[in-house]
């Protein structure tokens, strides 16, 4: 368990208390996703695409002795809201502490039905593939 | 854009609010919202009708089929068989021997591919589909080309959703083995001219499937009448239970084809010698069958049959009218097929969005659409689009449902602009 990624989740948890229904959370959401930093032109291709049946997911892992950097991409902008939540939690981070990472922020802030497999937007298969990468780069340090 | 909220029985053939009545799940809420189901293209909502037919059949009448000598199993054949009586009857086929029961429409066309495939598709030869068809009647196609050698050939798609008829009369060729088109397409609701299309296959000597999935529970289908040589259907998509379907095939074929499946049920004698197989149509009714499921079948089509399927299709029509012209005026908003013969089925995309967001947001106000590709992929490739929100009408939808949903384009498109 990272205390840093859990503080980050705490705070996000924090900022969503804030909205009184889905709809706020939803505009917030959507205000993340347009305000997402674009992927590098040359990620934005099938060797870094996750293909979901709904919405499409692009991302790239940046692995150094610092940890490792995420940077992604959807299609769909309420994907790409929740693509930067991940962002924000889990880039930067010990590859150990994103490997083992639980992330219980998105169940707590309404969000988890975009998770669900019935969904097939691609979020599920990129937490895991953002696991993987916490994986590989632990063993490679 | 005007909003009318008091459509309800007005112009109505159809006793919607009996209607309503008998599907207990539209009393249910979604995320605080009464729940606007609409996705029947996807599934139907059964009625207590059908429900209670099973659920009482389970409690009253249950053994296996086809082998008891004692009354309870001889009651549960003659409610199952009563059944394929109701849907010869139904689709007008020739006789029973014609009607066979399938997991639903994708088990009726892999049978047939298959089957039909074995038996008829030779190395050079062609298989005819639309450019238009379900993942379920492209996959087995395909399967069997690559194992037979075939060659699969796709009828092209107008820019409004319709088959390009010039071009389908050109592939026409001895070369081509089968052709497997649907009657009514899933994600354009566009209603295919099905017997004219028998009619020039026939020509040229080449049987026909048609996928009636989606035409089942919008229209009477007299098979004989479109003349078509195996037409296939599930049971879930006109108001019966998941998990059984109907192939209907023409005897004369039937009978050449082997069977597709091996064990109880269709055989005559086993010996490890030699195995000779039942007649029609057990020869294609491997196992234990879903009893339950030809019960609940029954039910539904004799609740459609009760309701009226001309009023059904009236008032979906009235629906479609409606939610055409509603959508249309919402800013943004482009339709998807376009066709003049169609069903309740609206595709469409809001200009600079995504479906998937669309569909997250109407989910929030109780709208159930589908959005993606709906198992099409390949028309969804001939649109350039990744996928549509889909609105499908079913017999108890309003036209308040419609207004709902336009209402609900509109929050959605301020929301994602």
């Amino acid at each position: 368990m990272s205390e840093k990624i859990n503080a980050i989740q705490d705070e996000i948890i924090e900022e969503f208390a804030f909205f009184s229904d889905w709809m706020e959370r939803y505009e917030h959401i959507i205000d993340l996703g347009k305000n997402l930093p674009l992927i590098d032109k040359k990620y934005k291709t099938p060797d870094y695409l996750i293909k979901g049946c709904q919405s499409q997911v692009w991302l790239h892992a940046d692995i150094s002795n610092d940890g490792i950097l995420f940077s992604a991409d959807s299609d769909a902008v309420i994907t790409k809201g929740i693509i930067a939540l991940l962002i924000r939690v889990l880039s930067d981070q010990n590859p150990e502490d994103v490997a083992n990472a639980d992330l219980y922020f998105i169940d707590a802030i309404g969000l988890k039905e975009h998770l669900s497999p019935t969904r097939s937007n691609g979020l599920l298969s990129m937490i895991k593939q953002m696991k993987y990468y916490g994986l590989a780069a632990t063993k490679a340090i | 854009m005007t909003i009318h909220t008091s459509h309800l029985n007005i112009k109505e053939d159809l006793d919607l609010e009996r209607i309503r009545k008998d599907f207990p799940i539209l009393e249910r809420e979604m995320n605080g919202h009464p729940l606007v189901f609409l996705d029947s293209a996807a599934s139907s909502q059964k009625p207590t009708q059908v429900i209670d037919a099973i659920s009482n059949y389970y409690k009253q009448t249950h053994a296996n089929v086809h082998r008891g000598v004692y009354q309870l199993s001889q009651e549960a054949t003659e409610a199952f068989e009563n059944c394929r009586i109701k849907v010869k009857d139904h689709i007008h086929a020739a006789s029973e021997r014609e009607v066979i029961f399938v997991r639903g429409c994708t088990e009726g066309i892999n049978l047939v591919a298959h089957s039909y495939g074995k038996r008829f598709i030779h190395e050079g030869d062609e298989v005819l589909i639309s450019g238009m068809e379900h993942h379920s009647n492209i996959v087995p196609w395909q399967m069997v080309c690559e194992d037979r050698k075939a060659t699969l050939k796709v009828i092209p798609v107008s820019d409004v959703g319709e088959l390009n008829m010039e071009e389908y009369e050109r592939m026409l060729s001895p070369r081509v083995k089968i052709i497997a088109v649907n009657h009514v397409s899933n994600t354009l609701g566009t209603i295919n001219p099905v017997k004219e299309m028998v009619r020039m296959a026939h020509n040229y000597g080449i049987p026909v499937l048609i996928d009636g999935a989606q035409a089942m529970p919008h229209t009477y289908v007299d098979v004989q009448d479109i003349n078509s040589d195996f037409y296939v259907f599930s049971s879930h998509k006109m108001y019966g239970p998941t998990g059984i379907g109907i192939l209907y095939g023409k005897e004369e074929w039937l009978e050449k084809m082997p069977p597709y499946q091996g064990g109880g049920e269709m055989i005559s004698t086993v010996t490890f010698d030699k195995t000779t197989y039942n007649e029609l149509p057990f020869k294609f009714e491997a196992g234990t069958p879903d009893i339950a499921g030809g019960i609940g079948l029954h039910a539904a089509i004799q609740y459609l049959q009760d309701t009226g399927i001309e009023k059904i299709a009236r008032h979906e029509n009235e629906l479609l009218t409606y939610g055409t012209e509603i959508l249309s005026s919402v800013k943004g908003v482009q339709l998807i097929g376009t066709a003049k013969n169609k069903t309740g089925v609206i595709s469409f995309l809001i200009k600079n969005t995504h479906p998937y967001d669309v569909g997250a947001i109407l989910d929030k106000l109780g709208i159930a659409v589908r959005t993606g590709h709906h198992c099409t992929q390949p028309l969804m490739d001939r649109f350039g689009i990744p996928g549509t929100i889909r609105a499908s009408f079913g017999m108890y939808n309003t036209m308040e449902e419609v207004d709902k949903l336009a209402a609900g384009v509109v929050h959605a498109s301020r929301m994602l602009r």
